[in-house]
C-alpha cells in the first residue's frame, strides 16, 4: 500500500514539473539561456542516474563515463545523418543503435572490473575514456578535431516532450532495477561479494549487467546530447565531464536516485545562472566535495546516525514487545 | 549414501600445507561438529567445501555430484550453504533485502521484468517477501525486517547470516564459529535455534566451533584437526576425552 502512494506521488512530480515547464515554455517566460539549459539539464539527469548504477549500487568507481556518451552521441549522430528516414524515426533508431555500441563498450570495460576494484578500476575506466576520445579525435568519419556537424536539432526545447520522455524512462528503468532480484544483487555485491558469491550469486555476471545497462543509457543520453547540439567535438567528452557526472552521484548521496536527480539540475544550472562565478566552479567543486566527506567521517554526522538509529531500535523494541 | 563425500582433500599455499588427507562422510539429516585448536585448517576446509579455494586434491561430491571446480554460487546453487566467522551481511540493506537476496536462485523472473516491473514481477516479489518473512519468522528477526542489517545487534546479525544462508535451500549447511563472542545465555539460545532448523528444514549441518559445551551438547559427531590433518573422529564423549585431542588443545 505504502508502496503504490509513494509511487503515486513521484508520478504527480513528474507530471507537475512538465506541465510547469510546458506552460511557461508556450508562453514564453523563459528566456533563451534558459530555454537552452532545458535539454542539457535533462541530459545530465540521464548521464549522472545511469552512472548511479555503477557508482551507487554496485559500488565500483569509474571516469569514464563520458566515453559511453561520446560513443552513443557520435554513433547516433551518423545515423541521422546518413540514414534516410523521416526525423523521428531516424531519432529513434539513433536512441537504439547510440544505446547499443555504448553497451558493447560497457561489456569490453565490464571485462577487467572483474579484476579491478576502487582505484585500479577507476584508472582503467579513466583511460579507457581518454582512449575513445583518441581514436575519436583521429577518425575521418567522425569528424577528426573540426567535429561532427549538421546533426538535426531534434532535441532540443521545442522537441521538450520528447526529451523529458527518455529522461524518465532512464530514471524508471534504474529505479526499477534497483528493486528487483538483479537490482538487489547488484547490490549484494557492492555491500559483501565474497557474502553474495556465497549466497549463489554469479557476482562477475551482475557486475558486467550493471556496466552494460549503464553503458546503454549513457550512450542514450549521447544521443539526446547530439540531437540538441547539432556539433560534436571530441573535446567536449574528456575527462573533466565524467567527474562532473560523477560529483552529480557523489553529491546526490552515492545509491540515492533522487538526490543524482537534484545534484544534476543543480549542477547544470547553477554554473550556467551564475556565469559571474563559472571561472570558480571547479574549485567550489572540489570544497564542496572534501567538505562532504569530512562531513560524513565527523563526529557530529556519528552522533546524528546514532540518535537516528537509536531512535527506530526503540520503535522496534515496543513493537516487539 | 552419505550427503557428502570427502575424500583425501588437500590444499597447499606454495609451501605450507594447510589441509592435509581429509576425510568426511556426513549422513543426510546429522549434525557434524569439526573442532581443532586456531590455526588447525578449519575454515580452510569450509572454504574449500564452498569453491572460496580449489583444493590441490581430493574429492567433494553432494548426493553423489562432483563439487571440485565449481564457482561458489554454483555450489550455493548445488545445496551447499555457509555462514562466516566474521559476520558479512549486506550491510546497507534492509534485513529483508539480505534475506531476499538469498532467494535469489529459488524464486526467478527475467530481467525484462525487472525493468519494467512488468510480468510476473509482482506476483514473484510478494512470493519472496512471505518467504522471507516465514525464515525470519524462525528467528524472531520479523520485527526488524526494514531495518538496516548494520543497525541490528550483534547476536541477531548472527541469526540473520543464518537466516539468509537458510533462504537458498540447502541440502548442507556449514556454520562457521556461530557462537563467537556470544554470551551464555545467547549460546544456549543459538543451540535451540540450531536443533529446530534442523527439524525444520532437514538441512544437514556442519558446524566449526570452540565452544565446547556447545559442540557436546548438539554434535553427534565429531572430527578433528590439528595442523591441517585429522586427528581424531568420532561421537562427542569418545573424541572429547581422547588424550590425542587434549593434547593437542592443551599442550603436554
Amino acid at each position: 500500500m505504502e508502496k503504490k502512494k509513494k509511487l503515486l506521488i513521484d508520478a504527480m512530480i513528474a507530471v507537475a514539473v512538465y506541465a510547469v515547464i510546458m506552460v511557461l515554455l508556450n508562453k514564453g517566460i523563459l528566456n533563451r539561456q534558459m530555454r537552452s539549459l532545458l535539454t542539457p539539464i535533462c541530459t545530465n539527469v540521464m548521464l549522472a542516474v545511469s552512472l548511479c548504477l555503477i557508482v551507487g549500487f554496485l559500488g565500483e568507481l569509474t571516469l569514464g563515463h563520458a566515453g559511453f556518451m561520446s560513443l552513443g552521441a557520435y554513433a547516433g549522430a551518423l545515423v541521422t545523418i546518413n540514414l534516410p528516414f523521416p526525423p523521428y524515426v531516424s531519432l529513434l533508431i539513433a536512441l537504439v543503435v547510440g544505446g547499443c555500441v555504448a553497451a558493447v563498450a560497457g561489456l569490453i570495460i565490464g571485462m577487467p572490473v572483474l579484476r579491478l576494484r576502487g582505484d585500479y578500476l577507476a584508472i582503467v575506466t579513466l583511460g579507457f575514456g581518454e582512449i575513445i576520445r583518441s581514436v575519436i579525435n583521429s577518425m575521418d568519419i567522425t569528424g577528426g578535431a573540426r567535429g561532427l556537424s549538421g546533426i538535426e536539432r531534434m532535441t532540443n526545447h521545442k522537441h521538450f516532450t520528447i526529451v523529458f520522455i527518455l529522461t524518465l524512462i532512464v530514471i524508471v528503468v534504474v529505479s526499477n532495477l534497483v528493486n528487483s532480484r538483479h537490482g538487489r544483487a547488484v547490490c549484494a555485491i557492492r555491500d559483501n561479494y565474497i557474502a553474495a558469491e556465497a549466497s549463489g550469486i554469479p557476482v562477475s555476471k551482475f557486475k558486467i549487467l550493471a556496466f552494460v545497462v549503464s553503458a546503454f543509457l549513457a550512450g542514450m543520453a549521447g544521443v539526446v546530447y547530439a540531437h540538441n547540439t547539432g556539433i560534436l567535438k571530441p573535446a567536449n567528452f574528456d575527462y573533466n565531464t565524467s567527474i562532473e557526472i560523477l560529483v552529480m552521484v557523489v553529491l546526490g548521496g552515492m545509491g540515492n536516485i533522487k538526490g543524482t536527480i537534484v545534484a544534476a539540475v543543480i549542477l547544470t544550472a547553477l554554473p550556467e545562472l551564475l556565469r559571474g562565478a563559472a571561472d570558480y566552479r571547479m574549485l567550489i567543486y572540489a570544497i564542496v566535495l572534501i567538505a562532504m566527506m569530512l562531513f560524513r567521517n565527523s563526529k557530529f554526522n556519528a552522533a546524528l546516525m546514532e540518535k537516528k538509529n537509536r531512535k527506530v531500535m526503540e520503535r522496534l523494541q515496543k513493537e516487539g514487545n | 549414501m552419505a550427503l557428502l563425500e570427502v575424500k583425501n582433500l588437500g590444499i597447499s599455499f606454495g609451501g605450507l600445507r594447510a589441509v592435509d588427507n581429509l576425510n568426511m562422510s556426513l549422513e543426510k539429516g546429522s549434525l557434524v561438529g569439526l573442532i581443532g585448536p586456531n590455526g588447525a585448517g578449519k575454515t580452510t576446509a569450509f572454504n574449500l567445501l564452498t569453491g572460496v579455494y580449489r583444493p590441490t586434491d581430493g574429492t567433494i561430491t553432494l548426493d553423489g555430484v562432483n563439487m571440485i571446480g565449481k564457482t561458489p554460487s554454483e555450489i550455493c546453487k548445488a545445496g551447499i550453504a555457509r555462514t562466516f566467522q566474521n559476520i558479512r551481511l549486506f550491510n546497507k540493506m534492509s534485513v529483508k533485502d539480505n534475506v531476499k537476496t538469498a532467494l535469489h536462485n529459488q524464486i526467478k523472473y527475467s530481467l525484462a521484468e525487472s525493468i519494467l516491473h512488468l510480468g510476473s514481477y509482482k506476483a514473484k516479489e510478494k512470493e519472496m517477501d512471505e518467504k522471507a518473512m516465514e525464515i525470519l519468522k524462525v528467528f524472531e528477526l520479523d520485527s526488524y525486517a526494514n531495518t538496516f542489517a548494520s543497525n541490528l545487534p550483534y547476536g541477531k546479525q548472527r541469526k540473520l547470516e543464518i537466516a539468509r544462508a537458510l533462504a537458498t535451500n540447502p541440502k548442507l549447511l556449514l556454520l562457521d564459529e556461530p557462537a563467537a563472542g556470544m554470551n551464555p545465555n545467547e549460546t544456549a539460545e543459538l543451540m535451540e535455534t540450531i536443533e529446530l532448523i534442523r527439524k525444520k528444514f532437514g538441512v544437514t549441518i556442519l558446524l566449526i566451533e570452540h565452544d565446547m559445551k556447545l559442540v557436546s551438547g548438539i554434535c553427534e559427531y565429531l572430527y578433528v584437526l590439528n595442523f591441517g590433518t585429522e586427528l581424531a573422529n568420532g561421537t562427542p564423549d569418545v573424541v572429547l576425552n581422547d588424550p590425542k585431542v587434549i593434547t593437542a588443545y592443551l599442550g603436554e
